[in-house]
């Protein structure tokens, strides 16, 4: 016969305690996101509509659509990507699959964490100087993408060297084995095998550059423009930026306006992580060891 | 028939092996002829392992471990081959624990025939079933070559390993215990295929199966603590003519 004593009723109460107190604090985590969008959808959603987001902004900001400064965020993204995805992946190969374990190594790893830790006033303070004013790329999508890039880098590495470190140490080891170098083994072993875990990084640097505001307002993005940008070389309204300017700078806007503006924002950025998510676990399902 | 004659395949002079000064081999001299099945047993950390990679160089990717002495395959000390991947994908190895990659079977036999650059379909074919078949793996993969190599069974993944290691149509092939995945009828098999290929390659048979090394080997070595303490032809090995009591005593079950 069993009976439980007064020190196994003991942990059991604990153990509901304990429960009770983690279940809590991760509920709390999904109100504030709650209470944003529902706030967002409440009083911005009123002015969604094809119109709002295909037509330009008139009457000094205060009516008309985003179109330019949704178009403007796709442009500097896109444009940031092309920089920063093919520069992060081949660095996250050599630092996972080429880089010995010495001091060279180590300190590549530290300027990565370092460069993650930089607030984003510096990255823009940093990208006018080095790419608006001693590169001359002036205030351009170029030079505003370059400073979204370098400071997103570190979110691909990462991502990157994760995924790759994922893929067991065997796989490389039987390639090596049969005469395969390290690029043949990396082609045709570890990548194919890594891939999902790297479009998870760059889909969440997508969502990163795209809510920036700080470093592409020295850089690139102006408050307002009546032209679309043409080529890379031109300025931009950005997403990020207009919504700043139509809640601080402009007189008379109607309240929803900003809201509708955050809105758009957000549901781009939430459009991509769910793409991700989903994405994930497509890839998932196919287990491959 | 290999007899003192046959040419040496492999050289080992004077090889010591270490991991961050500790010592996994010392001292070891032997030679091994061309088409002969040479037998390595031993006790667990003998030192084996530490043997076979050496030979294919794969100590250059483990930082710890530092080989001294000299390796001559055909003749020419492995570290002075220019062209390492040349030397790897003459030689074939199949380590205990089964590695299948995550690719389909065929992709993973044919992977070594197009690091070579055969593109061809049909000759890419000829290859897959003639290194599965030879591994006895062809029957119970025939239909369905697409199946991940990663997920087949594990004596399946041995066999698997088999395969690709000979699809490199290797020169020296290495096995390290390849029967510890594999159940005893498949090892049979595998066996009597292994007594085939003697006439293509030359081959190491590192076992823990005295009885392995008996059936298969020409000659046999046994290691001990890092030491080759003796080198015999097998038959005499297993018929008490042994030059050292610990070899004896080994083969006869009486430690290790």
């Amino acid at each position: 016969m069993f009976a439980a004593t007064e020190l196994n009723k003991k942990n059991q109460r604990t153990e509901k305690l304990v429960r009770i107190l983690f279940v809590m604090m991760a509920g709390l985590l999904i109100l504030p996101v709650l209470i944003i969008l529902t706030t967002l959808v409440y009083k911005g959603g009123g002015i969604l509509s094809i119109d709002f987001l295909f037509t330009n902004p008139t009457n000094g900001m205060t009516e008309g659509g985003i179109f330019p400064a949704l178009l403007g965020t796709i442009w500097l993204v896109v444009v940031a990507l092309l920089i920063s995805v093919p520069l992060g992946i081949a660095a996250a190969i050599y630092l996972s699959e080429y880089a010995p374990d010495n001091w060279g190594t180590r300190l590549i790893n530290l300027a990565i964490i370092n460069l993650a830790g930089v607030p984003s006033i510096v990255h823009a303070l940093f990208g006018l100087g080095a790419f608006v004013i001693f590169f001359e790329f002036g205030t351009s999508i170029l030079a505003a993408s370059l400073t979204l890039a370098i400071m997103t880098l570190p979110v691909v590495i990462v991502a990157t060297r994760e995924s790759l470190q994922a893929v067991p140490h065997a796989f490389r080891e039987a390639c090596w084995n049969m005469g395969a170098t390290r690029w043949q083994t990396i082609r045709r072993v570890v990548l194919p095998n890594a891939v999902s875990g790297i479009l998870t990084g760059v889909i969440l640097e997508v969502s990163r550059s795209a809510g920036e505001t700080a470093p592409i307002m020295f850089t690139g993005a102006v408050f307002f423009s009546p032209f679309l940008p043409q080529g890379v070389m031109d300025q931009t309204m950005a997403m990020s930026l207009h919504l700043f300017v139509v809640s601080t700078q402009v007189p008379n806007v109607p309240e929803n306006l900003p809201y509708g503006v955050a809105l758009v924002l957000i549901g781009m950025v939430l459009i991509m992580n769910s793409i991700s998510i989903a994405f994930r676990m497509h890839l998932r399902g196919k287990k491959k060891w | 028939m290999v007899n003192d004659t046959t040419p040496a395949k492999l050289e080992i002079q004077n090889l010591n092996i270490s991991y961050g000064g500790q010592t996994a081999i010392s001292g070891v001299n032997l030679s091994i002829r061309e088409h002969e099945i040479f037998g390595i047993i031993g006790p667990a950390n003998a030192g084996k392992t530490s043997f076979l990679k050496a030979i294919n160089r794969m100590d250059m990717f483990d930082s710890n471990m530092r080989v001294e002495g000299d390796i001559l395959f055909n003749g020419k000390n492995v570290r002075e081959w220019r062209n390492i991947y040349a030397l790897r994908s003459r030689i074939g190895v199949v380590f205990p624990l089964p590695v299948g990659l995550p690719m389909s079977v065929y992709d993973n036999v044919a992977l070594s025939a197009r690091l070579r650059g055969i593109k061809e379909k049909a000759e890419l074919d000829l290859i897959v079933e003639r290194c599965l078949t030879r591994a006895a793996l062809w029957d119970e993969v025939k239909d369905r070559l697409d199946t991940l190599g990663s997920l087949l069974s594990g004596g399946q993944q041995q066999r698997l390993t088999i395969a690709r290691a000979l699809s490199q149509e290797p020169e020296l092939l290495m096995l390290d215990e390849f029967s510890i995945a594999v159940d005893p009828v498949t090892t049979m098999r595998i066996e009597d295929v292994l007594k085939e290929l003697k006439s293509e390659m030359t081959i190491i048979l590192v076992t823990n199966l005295v009885q392995q090394a008996r059936r298969l080997a020409d000659r046999t070595a046994f290691f001990l603590d890092g030491e080759c303490v003796e080198i015999a032809q097998t038959e005499a090995l297993f018929t008490g003519q042994t030059s050292d009591q610990r070899t004896q005593d080994y083969v006869e079950g009486r430690f290790g």
